[in-house]
């Protein structure tokens, strides 16, 4: 008779170590009605964090604060508040290059005031997680929903998924550490959610259970060495990455910058297997109009399209999870037989509009419409959505604002 | 030198910009095709032989005793510059160095070129070396001078190398030695 023995290994707050696949794909789970800001204490819960910092700004404080009694209750190794948003990331910085899997939150002008750090995060190949809880920017002051801040951060170097609600939020900061410690890839991700939609909203989250968690961080398959500031030989292998700009030669600036891009364009098979895609569609597959967004404006795209059934329109929705990587190949195959395509943002500026023409120019004769578009806090209600479609088609609109 | 593709704009090619992606594991890339390992250690291990100042840049994660799989990989690296008959160079740190580095004795990724270009070297394997850095120099290597890179890593490859072996741990380079052995019989060398 043969004997079995498995090892069960358990992390430093006592839970069952899983692979990414179980906690993510395989373990039961059950339904918890919950804010977004309750769902990201679930995911750093059940993802082993070594390291949190923060700093108040709404609306991302509520998460922030559940951090901080994740950390009382032993789930959190260290945890304290940063002096600002740029000290939060500065900090969050020193603990990852000291091998911990490391995570903050913040959101609209936070984002801003650190925002030099975040390039600096990319290039010393740190697998941070930023979960970005968008606001908008001042000036003037806002703490209304609004995503503009995302468009500053597409150049980063950082990884940056969107989720549009609290299930995709708890399921994407999960995955989201995986991806990024991943050893060609090792580059911070960005989680970004809509602030106040998704983070002071209630909604159904189906959640694995909490007594199994991720596998620690393995700082030694990183792309650079741990930084050890007391031991050779790690003390003296790297130095401090932005010391030395006058010996870089713009070989290797060149070489350092791509070789950051390289690691995102690497994600592209790991995203794709944790997120179950890097993008999702939604209804009648074969319909001309097609609506391209992210987070809030996803789902409020959703609405639209069954409204839309119902004047007897047929439209689908193609909904992107990853912005950066941005899902070029995904895009180019959602758009074969569409016509119209809409792209409804929360901001001014229409980023996402800008990425997906920039994607499509010359490979689609499809007429792009950077339509509905609001910001400063305003809501996007579905009827909002199908009045622009139907000033395209000169139909008369049943559902009324 | 690029001159096309969304990487046409930078003095250096980057690998992904032009498709390619790590192989994945139990497998080698080679140039843009991927291939069985086996098939790449010998054509790694024939332009060894076979192209001029052969060298290995062997970094950090072999030249520090590290724990006791580094120190046994460092003497394999010894065994495989003997059977490949190739210079070692090491790359033991990756700070740049000013004013310069000294070309004949070190190689650094930020101006691998500079050690390349001294020693003509037309083959060379990078082994131990930290993934970002190995990248760093690829790039810079294969942009600036005509050397047949090879990198042997320990995670999950290379793919701005000419040819890139993944996984490659105590196990895998006793075998590339023992392919390297072959195919230097095979050359009558």
């Amino acid at each position: 008779m043969q004997t079995v023995t498995e090892t069960v290994v358990y992390n430093r707050a006592g839970q069952r170590v899983v692979s990414p696949d179980y906690l993510l794909f395989e373990a039961p789970r059950t339904k918890h009605f919950m804010t977004g800001s309750e769902a990201v204490k679930e995911a750093v819960k059940r993802s082993s964090v070594d390291a949190s910092v923060s700093y108040p700004i709404t609306p991302q404080s509520e998460a922030a604060h559940l951090i901080g009694e994740l950390w009382v209750e032993g789930y959190v190794g260290v945890y304290f508040r940063g002096e600002s948003e740029f000290g939060v990331m500065s900090e969050l910085a020193g603990c990852a290059m000291a091998g911990a899997r490391a995570i903050t939150t913040t959101s609209g002008p936070g984002t801003l005031r650190a925002m030099e750090n975040f390039p600096m995060w990319a290039g010393t190949r740190i697998p941070v997680q930023l979960v970005l809880m968008a606001r908008g920017v001042n000036s003037p002051l806002s703490i209304q929903p609004d995503n503009l801040e995302v468009s500053f951060l597409l150049d980063t170097g950082c990884m940056i998924w969107y989720a549009e609600n609290a299930q995709d939020l708890f399921d994407m900061i999960i995955a989201g550490f995986v991806v990024a410690e991943q050893p060609d890839v090792h580059v911070p991700v960005i989680t970004a959610v809509d602030g106040f939609f998704v983070s002071h909203t209630r909604e159904a989250v189906m959640l694995p259970p909490d007594d199994i968690a991720l596998p620690p961080y393995n700082p030694y398959k990183a792309p650079m060495p741990v930084i050890d500031a007391e031991v050779p030989p790690g003390r003296f292998l790297r130095d401090p990455f932005v010391m030395k700009s006058n010996y870089i030669s713009y070989a290797t600036h060149a070489s350092w910058q791509w070789e950051v891009r390289s690691a995102i364009e690497r994600s592209r098979p790991y995203a794709k297997h944790y997120l179950r895609g890097l993008t999702e569609e939604f209804g009648d597959p074969t319909a001309e109009l097609l609506f391209v967004a992210c987070g809030t404006a996803a789902a409020q795209s959703k609405e639209a399209v069954r409204l839309l059934e119902e004047e007897g329109i047929k439209a689908r929705v193609l909904k992107l999870k990853t912005i950066r990587p941005f899902p070029v190949e995904e895009l180019r195959q959602a758009v074969k037989g569409a016509k119209y395509i809409f792209v409804p943002e929360f901001n001014v500026v229409g980023w996402l509009e800008r990425e997906v023409r920039r994607y499509l120019y010359g490979v689609c004769d499809a007429e792009v419409i950077g339509a509905p578009r609001v910001a400063g806090g305003m809501t996007m209600p579905p009827e909002f959505i199908v009045k622009e479609v139907m000033k395209l088609t000169g139909k008369e609109v049943k559902h009324v604002l | 030198m690029a001159t096309l593709g969304p990487s046409g704009f930078s003095p250096y090619p980057v690998a992904v910009y032009e498709g390619l992606l790590n192989p994945p594991p139990g497998y080698a890339l080679m140039f843009n095709e991927i291939v069985e390992e086996e098939q790449a250690m010998r054509e790694a291990a024939k332009a060894m032989l076979t192209r001029a100042n052969p060298t290995i840049f062997p970094g950090p994660q072999v030249l520090y005793a590290w724990n006791e799989e580094a120190k046994e990989k460092a003497k394999l690296v010894k065994k495989m510059a003997q059977v490949l008959g190739a210079k070692i160079i090491p790359m033991y740190d990756y700070r740049p160095k000013y004013p310069k580095i000294n070309p004949a004795v070190e190689i650094n990724p930020n101006h691998p070129n500079l050690t390349i270009w001294h020693n003509r070297i037309k083959a060379c394997i990078f082994v131990g070396v930290h993934c970002h850095y190995a990248n760093v120099a690829l790039k810079i290597i294969r942009a600036e001078t005509d050397c047949f890179t090879i990198a042997m890593c320990g995670m999950a490859g290379h793919e701005d190398a000419m040819i890139t072996l993944r996984d490659q741990h105590v196990e895998e380079m006793e075998k590339f030695i023992r392919v390297a052995e072959e195919v230097k019989k095979e050359l009558g060398l």
